[in-house]
């Protein structure tokens, strides 16, 4: 028993760690893996040393406003455009400041006053079965609600953001009752109740579950460049539809970056910031994590070419979050679980 | 007197504890004062029955699936003798390490369309898709099957305490009366057990009331999907506690259910020696000997052998230090926060055995209520009074040393290591409760009267007694801090990562290949655990045959 007592003294003794000089702080919403080579990069530029906490964007959010003015964080990172915007209203941003880097990014791309900027874009198309499906039958989103795909779509539950955001943002093109109908027909035309990943829906399409299917074209990337064979096969039997090309355009969701507002290493995150805007690691993001370069004219990877060019929704982020809430109740409305 | 000194602190410890409790209550009252239920009354015309429905056939499921399993192997490793009987007793154990959400993927891996079971049925039949019928592993009944192959060893573990710990007279006054082995177990082993029964099985609801990986992945709503649907969907962090403090109710509701249960009777027993087990032979050996592998295959073998065919081209994980640094973080954190949980849940239960005024009961009962809160909800509920408590302290220092000691309770271990201890108290509580209800209360009295001192009678006589249930204790709240997720998540600090959070993070990428390792680490991690406990469980065994050949029997 001592020896047990003694022993987690010492653990725990282990786990407090030294603060260095020079540090940026930053609660990521992006898991380690797909980050963390970038932050070792910026560091063996530099000299600043990185302090990652990653976790789930709501869960770091609740933790940020909580820890108001003594908070740790320089920077929140998050996957989608809803938490930038609900930090944004918690009053938890203060502007980037960084014009040159910040100017490079779109404006829609961007959240008010330059209080946040994505780092990568996220595109949601269709995914079809070419063997029997003729995409001349396509043209959008309000396909997949047309009785002629009974039974033949699948997509994940609702409970994952980006299906939240793509119904908000088909809330400000459509309005609510025209985006309520659709989701209605949606419900209606799932060929099962809603499980598993995005992964999982693009081989469903691929095992002949359903015809059509909904999800992020990065995990497309991913199995394509699986070591698993089946994986592999299963890729090369599905083919990317890009929704409403004669309206207004592919859905897209950011990944993004913020400065906290107590921020006490302002200027490291600064550089922070503009390193990840810049070529090279623009480049990294397309290439390891096969998603969009926020940086128009950075050179998209061989995959990203291979899908084609296509025209995404110039939507503004703010829309995707101001629109949640209401998208989430109408999804609850229409049984999409 | 010590005793309202002693009184005063115990219930202060469980207020403490039940801090973020009080957090979502407190949420929930603010509701009734502003009377802004719009959220809430939209959830419960949409989708809340459907939360409850679903919850209320995953708890029957699971209960029936625990119960069925854990009690049957228990009472065959223990009472019987076949063979495998001495590597199942404590094999039977591992299903615990694994992560159910982690089961819940190599299940899917398996049996989904595009897996080695279906794709070898359509090779040798000629089906394609939409031919045949097969069953949907990511289902409510999936959910069911999955929960219960991983929480049936609490069952089993505390049901196997109560086994070993009967008493042979009154098993052999049955067999002399002429009952057979299956009578003895019917009507009088498995009453007997029931307290223990219950008890195992109010941890394993606990457990799929809180569970957020198998049920979210499985695509079934239950009413803690609903809390975070609530939360990250509506971005309604009020509404979501509301949710949560009417999982608090339910929880209320199954502790009373056990309570009730367990005071039906006194269980303790003249404990003279154990009785001696049943051979089985022929084919009823093999019999006990299949119903036993069955859900060990089923909960770990097969599980862990999909992980690690996923995981055998990424071998060189395991040369790199860092992984192993995670593996020593995952085993300190979980070995300190058992040993925090432990003196804690002995310091309580002790209180409440020996001042059970209606006061200590309650605070106790308060205190072991987080275990089925979604560790995310407890943390959050945390977070706020310790990121308070954090400001004032760093106010008070500057005012005082003009010192900023930066967020020492909210930002370090200690914030970890808090909601470990209010998610987990529950589990050994409870299993040193079922522990103490075996000493019987004459021997305290015995002890006293003797001329024993209160902390004499605990090391002399309850601390030997109470082993078993202090290691079971020790061992279930480590297994289940080295598992934890969602609190470990947002509660870390910078750059400090577990087992759990990398199998996760891979995981939940859907790159399964690379959760391999921190799962398969995590169970070998949890596996030094089962086996300590397993030699302390055979030792007690054998020290009981000692006893016997001292004492010689005469009632």
């Amino acid at each position: 028993m001592r020896k047990l007592l003694v022993l987690s003294t010492l653990i725990l003794a282990s786990f407090t760690t030294a603060v260095s000089a020079a540090q940026v702080n930053v609660y990521s919403a992006r898991k380690e893996a797909l980050i963390k080579p970038l932050l070792d990069q910026f560091t063996a530029d530099t000299g600043i040393q990185v302090r990652l906490l990653t976790g789930s964007g709501d869960a770091l959010l609740a933790r940020l406003t909580s820890e108001g003015e003594n908070t740790p964080a320089d920077l929140f990172l998050t996957v989608d455009a809803g938490n930038l915007y609900r930090a944004s209203e918690a009053g938890a941003f203060q502007p980037l400041g960084s014009a040159d880097a910040l100017a490079a990014v779109p404006e829609q791309w961007q959240g008010a006053d330059g209080e946040w900027v994505a780092l990568s874009l996220r595109a949601r198309p269709i995914f079809y079965a070419p063997d029997r499906v003729d995409p001349s039958q396509l043209s959008g989103y309000g396909d997949l609600a047309d009785p002629r795909w009974d039974n033949e779509v699948c997509i994940r539950s609702s409970d994952n953001i980006y299906n939240q955001s793509l119904v908000a943002a088909l809330i400000e093109h459509w309005g609510v009752e025209k985006t309520e109908t659709w989701a209605n027909g949606l419900v209606e035309n799932f060929a099962r109740s809603p499980v598993g990943g995005d992964r999982d829906q693009i081989k469903a399409v691929a095992a002949g579950v359903c015809d059509l299917a909904v999800a992020n074209t990065y995990y497309l990337g991913l199995m394509e460049g699986s070591d698993n064979v089946q994986e592999r096969t299963a890729a090369e039997q599905v083919a990317i539809f890009w929704p409403n090309q004669d309206s207004f355009g592919t859905h897209v969701n950011v990944s993004g970056i913020g400065l906290t507002k107590y921020a006490k290493n302002v200027e490291p995150a600064r550089q922070l910031v503009e390193f990840l805007l810049s070529e090279e690691a623009q480049q990294w993001y397309a290439k390891t994590n096969n998603e969009y370069p926020a940086v128009p004219g950075v050179q998209w990877s061989e995959r990203l070419q291979n899908w084609g060019e296509f025209k995404m929704d110039k939507l503004p982020m703010k829309h995707l979050g101001e629109n949640n809430t209401e998208a989430v109740k109408l999804m609850n409305r229409a049984g999409w679980r | 007197m010590q005793s309202p000194w002693r009184q005063g602190s115990l219930v202060l410890t469980a207020a403490l504890l039940g801090l973020p409790l009080f957090v979502i209550c407190w949420v929930g009252l603010q509701l009734l004062g502003t009377g802004d239920t719009s959220t809430l009354s939209h959830l419960w015309q949409t989708v809340v029955p459907e939360y409850i429905r679903h919850s209320l056939w995953l708890m029957f499921g699971v209960a029936f699936g625990v119960i069925l399993i854990g009690v049957s192997t228990a009472w065959l490793t223990t009472c019987c003798r076949f063979p495998g009987q001495r590597i199942l007793s404590w094999a039977l154990l591992l299903p615990l390490a694994m992560p159910a959400y982690i089961t819940a993927y190599t299940y899917t891996g398996m049996l989904d369309f595009s897996g080695p079971v279906q794709r070898a049925l359509r090779e040798m039949t000629g089906w394609g898709y939409g031919d045949y019928w097969f069953p949907e592993i990511r289902s409510l009944g999936g959910a069911i099957l999955v929960l219960s192959l991983v929480l049936f060893p609490y069952v089993y573990l505390i049901t196997r305490a109560t086994f070993l710990q009967q008493s042979a007279t009154t098993i052999e006054a049955g067999r002399s009366l002429g009952l057979s082995p299956w009578a003895c177990f019917l009507r009088l082993a498995l009453p007997l057990a029931r307290p223990a029964i219950v008890t195992g099985t109010t941890l394993a609801l606990m457990e799929t009331l809180a569970d957020y990986g198998t049920v979210q992945y499985f695509g079934v709503t239950t009413f803690t999907t609903g809390i975070f649907r609530t939360w990250y969907g509506l971005g309604d962090l009020a509404g979501a506690l509301q949710l949560a403090g009417m999982l608090l109710v339910a929880v209320i509701a199954l502790i009373l259910i056990e309570r009730w249960s367990r005071s039906q009777a006194r269980y303790d027993q003249p404990r003279s020696r154990s009785a001696l087990p049943f051979a089985l032979r022929g084919w009823r050996a093999w019999a006990a000997s299949a119903i036993c592998w069955l859900p060990l295959v089923a909960g770990f073998i097969l599980p862990a052998l999909q992980l690690a065919s996923w995981s055998l081209d990424r071998w060189q994980v395991w040369t790199q230090p860092e992984f192993w640094q995670l593996a020593f973080n995952s085993f300190g954190l979980a070995l300190t926060a058992a040993l925090i949980v432990v003196i804690l849940a002995l310091w309580l239960a002790y209180g409440r055995r020996q001042i059970p005024t209606p006061l200590v009961r309650l605070s106790v009962g308060f205190a072991g209520l987080g275990y089925a809160i979604p560790g995310l909800v407890i943390a959050v509920g945390l977070m706020l009074p310790l990121s308070q408590l954090d400001s004032w302290i760093i106010n008070l220092s500057k005012a005082w040393f003009d010192y900023n000691p930066g967020l020492l309770l909210s930002g370090t271990l200690f914030a970890l290591l808090f909601a470990y201890t209010v998610r987990f108290l529950s589990v050994s509580l409870q299993t040193i409760n079922a522990g103490l209800t075996e000493i019987r209360p004459s021997m305290d009295e015995a002890a006293r009267i003797h001329g024993y001192s209160p902390l004499q009678v605990l090391a002399r006589i309850h601390l030997p007694l109470l082993r078993p249930s202090v290691i079971t204790a020790l061992l279930l709240v480590g297994v289940d801090v080295l598992k934890e997720l969602p609190a470990t998540l947002v509660l870390r600090p910078f750059d400090f990562n577990t087992l759990a959070v990398r199998a996760y993070e891979m995981a939940g990428d859907e790159r399964l290949a690379d959760a391999g390792p921190p799962a398969l680490m995590m169970v070998m991690v949890g596996l030094i655990p089962v086996i300590l406990l397993s030699r302390a469980m055979l030792k007690s065994q054998k020290s009981a045959l000692k006893e016997q050949d001292f004492v010689p029997v005469t009632a």
